[in-house]
């Protein structure tokens, strides 16, 4: 695989940029203890069959994630508009490697993110089978693939400037409408929910908690949405730098 | 002819609010392996696009680049090419050292990253981040980073934009001795005093065509024309005009103008033939003047009449 030491130091660079290592990690962190702290003997929240504590936990998980994912754009208008794409592609080094070495990036975040709202969840009591947290941990990255392509989509459309305001507006409204702050179990949010690749994402914690999966419906949506969002960042990709 | 560089028929336009803007109308040149060239112009020469075209980051309208008998891609995708593009700034959270070892672990076979440190005057720099560094320094990072391959060709566009006079001095002292190592190198400036210190030759650009193309010295002759001011109230404009150094001499009133192509033999003769000279100016043609007088029409169609090219003895 080339461009493993590219990797690395790309890797670093995400841990030494305190200021978005804190928010991306510590604001679903902070969001977490501040809800699901008071609430923590709430054990049947909203009738959905599962604590607070465990329902917020998976909500956060998710939001946490799809931020660590999206902000993978933020990275690439930085690097776009310090002309290092441009110094890059006169390197070796491929289109391919270099979205690898992004999205592997934004995934280390991610699991980090994930790992240390577990830890929150467990200081709170939330207590699975060690399956069931396999299971919701398998879910959630897989649902993060059209994420990481919404990424590479924005990093590419978006200015610097531009891209923390429609970042931090998408992931909030894909949120509400996908049952991340409270749930929705049917009318018009529910039915726009179910097409909507966060909406598996937070699906993903609870289907591994109840036992029942993600089912065919999320599956293919999360399929789907990969597949589009990939293509979608090759066009905006081949746009912005005018190659073939 | 696979072991130079060849640019033929290079044509590219731009669009912009104001409609088509024709950047480079029609470049033929070739490099031989080995060669310092420098490529001179004003801004809005076309440099920066030929350079651009040459990495294979624009692709021409019409025409072709081969390097080293490849197309640019694939020069680059073998690690022979090395650049410091016009604007770019650095990646941030990494030293100077990590750096440049992440761009080395990029190319098939890298220099050895402390000898590129050292070559880009960096060692005092290499362990600081590089979101703390001067302007100069930045350059030097940038300039390490177009090394580390070591490429066959570096291009270099307008590499000492921002640095200091010693951090240019130092500079050109490194970009020499890599040159020396039988590298084909190719910059652009717009300083014609950097050309003639650093290049074997110059290849002179305006409105998007070559003007000149030659040693460095028929360049420096050629548009390194100097006027002298002074009031001599007598003198006979033929005979000024036969003063060493003198090219052509106006009198207007008791004020004479010489242009000269060496005005330092010229304001010797001038003082020596006529002590009484006096309020002697000597002004340098800018060179921005000096190739608008070396281009005919800027606004000629290409298609109606073939590009001006003067070529000085080679």
């Amino acid at each position: 695989m080339s461009g493993l030491t590219y990797m690395r130091y790309e890797l670093l660079r995400a841990f030494r940029n305190r200021r978005f290592f804190v928010f991306s990690l510590g604001v679903p962190l902070v969001i977490y203890f501040v809800v699901a702290g008071p609430n923590r003997n709430v054990h049947n929240y909203n009738g959905v069959g599962i604590s607070l504590p465990t329902y917020y936990m998976v909500s956060l998980a998710s939001f946490g994630t799809m931020l660590a994912m999206i902000s993978s754009g933020a990275r690439i208008a930085g690097e776009r508009q310090a002309g290092w794409t441009r110094q890059l592609r006169i390197t070796p080094l491929s289109v391919r490697a270099y979205f690898r070495a992004k999205v592997l990036t934004s995934y280390a975040m991610a699991v980090i993110s994930l790992l240390l709202l577990y830890i929150a969840g467990a200081s709170l009591g939330v207590s699975l089978p060690a399956h069931s947290w396999l299971a919701m941990t398998g879910l959630v990255l897989v649902g993060l693939l059209p994420f990481a392509a919404l990424g590479i989509t924005l990093g590419h459309l978006m200015t610097v400037e531009s891209i923390g305001p429609i970042t931090g507006g998408t992931v909030s409204l894909l949120a509400i409408v996908s049952g991340t702050w409270f749930p929705i179990t049917h009318g018009f949010l529910h039915d726009l929910g179910q097409w909507l690749p966060s909406y598996w994402l937070v699906q993903a914690g609870r289907a591994a908690i109840t036992g029942h999966g993600w089912g065919l419906m999320g599956w293919a949506v999360i399929a789907g949405w990969t597949i589009a969002l990939t293509a979608l960042a090759g066009l905006v990709y081949r746009r912005d730098t005018g190659r073939v | 002819m696979s072991s130079g560089i060849q640019l033929e028929g290079l044509v590219k336009s731009f669009r912009n609010q104001h409609g088509s803007v024709r950047a480079v109308r029609g470049i033929e040149v070739s490099i031989a392996a080995g060669e310092t060239v420098a490529l001179l112009g004003p801004n809005g020469a076309g440099k920066s696009t030929t350079i651009d075209m040459m990495l294979g980051l624009t692709r021409p309208d019409s025409g072709s680049v081969s390097l080293f008998g490849r197309s640019p891609r694939d020069a680059v995708a073998a690690g022979r090419v090395g650049a410091m593009l016009q604007t770019g700034a650095l990646i941030r959270d990494l030293s100077v050292r990590e750096l440049i070892t992440m761009m080395a672990s990029l190319y098939p076979h890298p220099m050895d990253v402390e000898e590129v440190i050292s070559l880009a005057g960096l060692t005092q720099a290499a362990g600081q981040r590089t979101q703390k560094l001067s302007g100069g320094q930045t350059q030097r990072v940038r300039f390490a980073v177009a090394l580390v391959s070591d490429p066959d060709l570096l291009l270099l566009d307008e590499p000492t934009v921002s640095m200091d006079v010693e951090g240019r001095r130092d500079f050109w002292a490194a970009m020499r001795a890599y040159a020396a190592g039988g590298k084909t190198v190719i910059f652009a400036t717009h300083y014609l005093e950097e050309a003639d210190a650093n290049a074997d030759r110059a290849v002179l650009m305006a409105h998007g065509r070559i003007v000149a193309d030659g040693p460095t010295t028929e360049i420096k002759a050629r548009v390194g024309t100097k006027t002298i001011r002074a009031t001599l109230p007598d003198a006979d404009p033929a005979e000024l005009a036969a003063l060493p150094g003198v090219a052509t001499a106006d009198r207007h009133g008791a004020s004479v103008i010489l242009r000269c192509a060496d005005s330092d033999r010229a304001i010797r003769a001038l003082l020596e033939r006529y002590p009484s000279v006096r309020d002697i100016e000597i002004a340098g043609a800018g060179l921005e003047e000096a190739f608008l007088e070396l281009t005919s029409d800027p606004d000629e169609d290409p298609h109606t009449q073939p590009p001006t090219r003067v070529e000085i003895a080679r």
